[in-house]
């Protein structure tokens, strides 16, 4: 079972996420900002992608980002932003900086499914 | 809990206005199972907080998700994936060999609908054969709807289309973000000509292609009519051209001058003429 970690500092919207993407029968692990995403990210080096909000207090999405891609050491799960940065520069900062796919918000299951299967999740 | 009478009413009349759908009374569960979902992507509870934040304030992107969640719209960017796989595995490869003199190759977008379809052809083509920058590549989308087709010209998108099916490496690539969503390349929209067509009408002024995408339409016709667009069509295909249809349709019973290509999954035609003359 591929395990999916969900960053956002949102419960409504992890809840949200986690109730579309449970009966695809993926492992749900959560994180509230970009710092614990970090921790996870260490203690959990089975974790094969990662849907990551932008705006979130402590460590935002894109420095966990930068983290997480200039550290090699660590494993590098697919990172897919999922924002309500929509505009066309702040996507391709962001896949300046290593995103593998990006959601904009709001989204639907649909979309949710799509893009992690187009990032070999699913 | 049910959704409140009022914010029905406040809803239902966002996506007629928006669609000319008229949703009617009476579709509470219909409304509730595909926008819930949607509130609680932006971190609202309930339908309360998306009608109040509607309320107050106008909101492009959400307005138009909630617009296309409504009204079931499956047209999307590289629709079912492998044919698409297909086409620049196998059919594609195999086409580019056999027209090295004429250098050209016509594909037809039979039920082209807002273009999503003849737009993925082409940036198939673009991503996956650049040696075809100097060959004549004519791509042609045809849709009974001058509405759907006008849309189709345009090229411009939602953030719900273009998350739809398109990789984002595509949709930064090709598109431009535009007032009103995401808008296709000037280049690539130059590179499609979008026409006026009922299926059954005779094709022969169409002219001759290599590669014919019928998806998902022929289900709206009787047998007969079936018959008489599948044979019609033959004629218009090369020898050595395919036809693609949805995952679900098939010539079987409707008629024999095609053949099922074997080492395809998806739903991909050879004329039958193809296998005589071998």
């Amino acid at each position: 079972m591929k395990t999916l970690l969900l960053v956002d500092d949102s419960r409504a919207v992890r809840l949200a996420t986690k109730r579309m993407v449970t009966p695809l029968g993926v492992n749900i692990l959560e994180a509230e900002d970009g710092s614990q995403a970090w921790e996870r990210v260490q203690s959990h080096p089975e974790i094969d992608a990662i849907l990551l909000d932008w705006n979130m207090p402590v460590m935002d999405g894109i420095t966990f980002l930068r983290k997480l891609r200039e550290d090699k050491s660590q494993p590098q799960p697919a990172v897919i932003m999922c924002t309500t940065e929509n505009d066309l520069p702040r996507i391709l900062e962001a896949m300046q900086a290593g995103a593998n796919e990006y959601i904009m918000k709001p989204f639907t299951e649909e979309i949710v499914r799509e893009k992690l299967a187009g990032t070999g999740i699913l | 809990m049910t959704i409140d009478s009022n914010d029905y009413d406040f809803l239902s009349a966002l996506v007629a206005r928006r669609s000319g759908l008229a949703l009617g009374s009476g579709k509470e569960y219909l409304l509730e199972a595909r926008l819930i979902p949607i509130a609680n992507s932006l971190g609202m509870p309930s339908l309360v907080e998306l009608v109040r934040h509607l309320r107050v304030r106008r909101d492009e992107s959400l307005e138009a998700t909630i617009t296309e969640a409504m009204t079931t719209n499956e047209t999307l960017f590289f629709r079912d994936k492998t044919p698409f796989e297909e086409l620049k595995e196998q059919i594609l490869p195999e086409l580019i060999a056999n027209r090295q003199t004429s250098r050209r190759l016509r594909i037809w977008s039979a039920a082209a609908s807002t273009g999503q379809e003849a737009y993925s052809l082409l940036m198939t083509i673009r991503e996956s054969f650049p040696q075809l920058s100097t060959w004549r590549i004519e791509v042609i989308g045809t849709d009974i709807s001058q509405q759907a087709l006008s849309k189709a010209r345009q090229g411009i998108y939602s953030q719900f289309e273009v998350q739809r099916g398109l990789p984002i490496q595509l949709l930064v690539k090709y598109f431009q973000q535009v007032p009103e969503g995401w808008q296709i390349s000037q280049e690539l929209r130059n590179a499609v000509t979008f026409k006026p067509l009922n299926l059954l009408e005779n094709l022969s002024s169409l002219g001759e292609f290599d590669i014919i995408f019928c998806r998902n339409v022929l289900i709206y016709f009787e047998q007969a009519n079936k018959t008489t667009i599948l044979d019609r069509m033959e004629r218009q295909l090369r020898p050595d051209g395919y036809l693609v249809l949805g995952a679900a349709e098939t010539v079987l019973g409707v008629t024999n001058r095609f053949q099922r290509v074997r080492s395809c999954k998806s739903a991909v035609y050879a004329p039958t003429r193809q296998f005589q003359t071998v």
